[in-house]
């Protein structure tokens, strides 16, 4: 992002930054609402006391992968990293399954 | 932070630039509003200057309650607010034949004050709401705290000196003096943007992060509100006619029972056989929100259920959620949150300025920066006017007028947008001072209409002052530095 004038009017760059702004906006949403839905059905307690601190986290879990998406070292790291998480917080949610 | 490496900086540096610039606008709507907030009952009793008697609480919803039963038809629920150590009214939200108001009703008649209007309540909702329908002002609130959070998280990384940045300030010089105001306004009271921020997402997560939720509860919303507040009675209508039970009895009840004062009263159902009233205490002691409430047969007057909020997580909860209302806040604390919210309404308006500055000095603008430049020009003086003009209106409108507060609501809009059309059609160098010495004058006028001397008033000739001299100030032409541009061009 801090290239040269010339990389900056490119289309590699316009692609670089397009793909790390859709992975640090939609992806880090997603990637926090996995965290949220996970941490609500993991942490042992009712359901209603596990929906807060899952909640609160997930706020600060949503900005942190948007800072990752800029400062990974190339898009497709970016991406992978989003993708990775978002996948481990879907499992951990599904294998922890909805309360009864 | 120096371990830092450069090209990050330069990465935290962009992102903090884009985000600020893609939503400073509306954030900067959304914190001057809340800034305003923060003394949303003083500005009520300002705005309402004929309606003085007080009573007791317990009074004073009495005699709203006796209002409403007779002057509303197929109310579905009545939400009061009991008058407190800062405001003598009951403030009330209802629906009748259908549409929903707000008023302020007299603690001792339970009528609507003479002087119909909002209040502080516009600014409060225009915090959240941004006059948009739901949920859109509230989707739209949410995205814009997330690119805020974002904004300050990266606004810090990039920042190379926190602490020499309490103390730079270089008048005059263009550039650096906007962007040493913008450092000055940001770092000094860091820990407060990132709190009210964070708090602020909190407020509204059941609409922007319901995920925790639906995960654990799937639909079923219903469950979700009940052992969120047990204490709430929910009953179906039984479409049984039933005159409301006194209800100063199980408000006395209510104190007794639950300690503090009375804060809020929602009467669901009133006049049916099925009515519930439930009050909650007052969180005006205390950080935590809803710390209990009570629930009452409407028709009998007999308690159905009662909760005292114990559970270490929801109040936690409640404690964040409280930090943002700051209800709890005594005098000095308040002024802090103003101050606070002020700091951070122009940290937003200094940034947005900034990006044109910093663009104009380098090269002549491009087409889309002197767009925005002039959506500067006309958004950044032209919101204050707006807010000035609406406490204008109060002044000038007269009683009786029918949809007379929807009426100083359309003039804050009307205003802000006139400020925004000017901004558009005329050069910065006019509507910049033009704007901001329209808002002094109507600050001034505002404040000195009425002669009632209170603080508010006060406050709003000394912000007349302060304006008017930053509008003669804008009028003298700015210093460039012309070699710089000619080696630019």
């Amino acid at each position: 992002m801090a290239g040269t004038a010339r990389a900056r009017a490119g289309w590699r760059y316009r692609v670089n930054v397009t793909a790390r702004a859709v992975a640090g906006t939609i992806g880090a949403y997603a990637v926090a609402a996995l965290f949220a839905a996970a941490m609500a059905r993991l942490l042992p307690m009712p359901r209603v006391e596990a929906i807060m601190p899952a909640t609160l986290l997930a706020f600060l879990v949503g900005p942190a992968v948007t800072l990752w998406a800029f400062l990974a070292r190339g898009p497709w790291r970016a991406w992978a990293g989003v993708v990775l998480l978002a996948a481990l917080f879907a499992a951990i949610g599904w294998a922890a399954g909805a309360p009864t | 932070m120096s371990a830092l490496r450069e090209g990050a900086r330069q990465v935290m540096a962009w992102l903090h630039g884009w985000t600020g610039l893609l939503l400073g606008w509306v954030l900067f709507v959304m914190c001057l509003a809340g800034t305003l907030s923060v003394f949303k009952p003083e500005i009520g009793q300002w705005m309402r200057p004929e309606t003085r008697a007080t009573a007791d609480p317990a009074d004073a919803v009495q005699a709203a309650t006796d209002w409403l039963a007779t002057n509303t038809r197929g109310s579905t629920g009545w939400y009061l607010t009991a008058p407190s150590a800062r405001t003598n009214t009951v403030e009330a939200a209802y629906d009748s034949d259908g549409s929903f108001v707000y008023r302020a009703l007299d603690p001792v008649r339970g009528a609507p004050a003479p002087r119909e209007t909002l209040g502080g309540e516009f600014f409060y909702r225009l915090h959240f709401e941004l006059e948009l329908p739901y949920p859109w002002g509230r989707l739209l609130a949410s995205i814009a705290a997330m690119a805020m959070l974002v904004a300050l998280i990266t606004g810090i990384i990039a920042h190379r000196r926190i602490f020499k940045d309490y103390f730079t300030f270089r008048p005059a010089k263009g550039q650096r003096s906007w962007l040493d105001g913008h450092n000055a306004l940001g770092v000094l009271a860091t820990p407060f943007h990132l709190m009210i921020t964070f708090t602020g997402l909190v407020t509204l997560a059941s609409l922007n992060m319901p995920w925790a939720i639906s995960a654990t509860y799937g639909k079923d919303l219903a469950a979700v509100y009940h052992d969120l507040a047990p204490g709430v009675a929910e009953r179906a209508r039984a479409n049984v006619p039933v005159p409301l039970a006194p209800i100063a009895p199980m408000l006395r009840e209510a104190q007794r029972r639950l300690g503090g004062t009375i804060g809020r009263v929602y009467v669901i159902n009133p006049g049916d056989r099925a009515a519930v009233v439930t009050i909650f205490r007052s969180d005006a002691d205390q950080i935590g929100f809803t710390p209990a409430e009570i629930s009452f047969d409407g028709a009998t007057g007999r308690p159905l259920r009662a909760w005292r909020e114990n559970r270490g997580a929801i109040q936690t909860y409640n404690v964040v959620y409280g930090l943002h209302m700051a209800r709890f806040a005594s005098i000095a604390t308040r002024w802090l949150y103003f101050l606070g919210g002020a700091m951070l309404t122009l940290a937003i308006a200094t940034g947005l300025v900034l990006w044109i500055v910093k663009r104009r000095e380098r090269a002549p603008l491009s087409l889309g920066n002197r767009v925005l430049e002039r959506l500067n020009a006309g958004v950044l003086p032209g919101v204050p006017l707006g807010c000035a003009a609406y406490l204008l209106a109060n002044r000038l409108l007269p009683l009786g007028l029918t949809g007379r507060a929807e009426l100083e609501v359309s003039t804050a809009l009307w205003a802000a947008a006139a400020a925004v059309a000017m901004g558009a059609a005329l050069p910065p160098r006019w509507s910049w001072p033009l704007l901001t010495g329209a808002t002094a004058l109507a600050c001034a006028l505002a404040a000195l209409i009425g002669l009632s001397i209170s603080v508010m008033s006060v406050v709003l000739l000394a912000v007349a002052a302060a304006l008017a001299l930053l509008a003669a100030k804008q009028l003298r032409p700015p210093k460039r530095a012309p070699e710089r541009r000619r080696r630019a061009a």
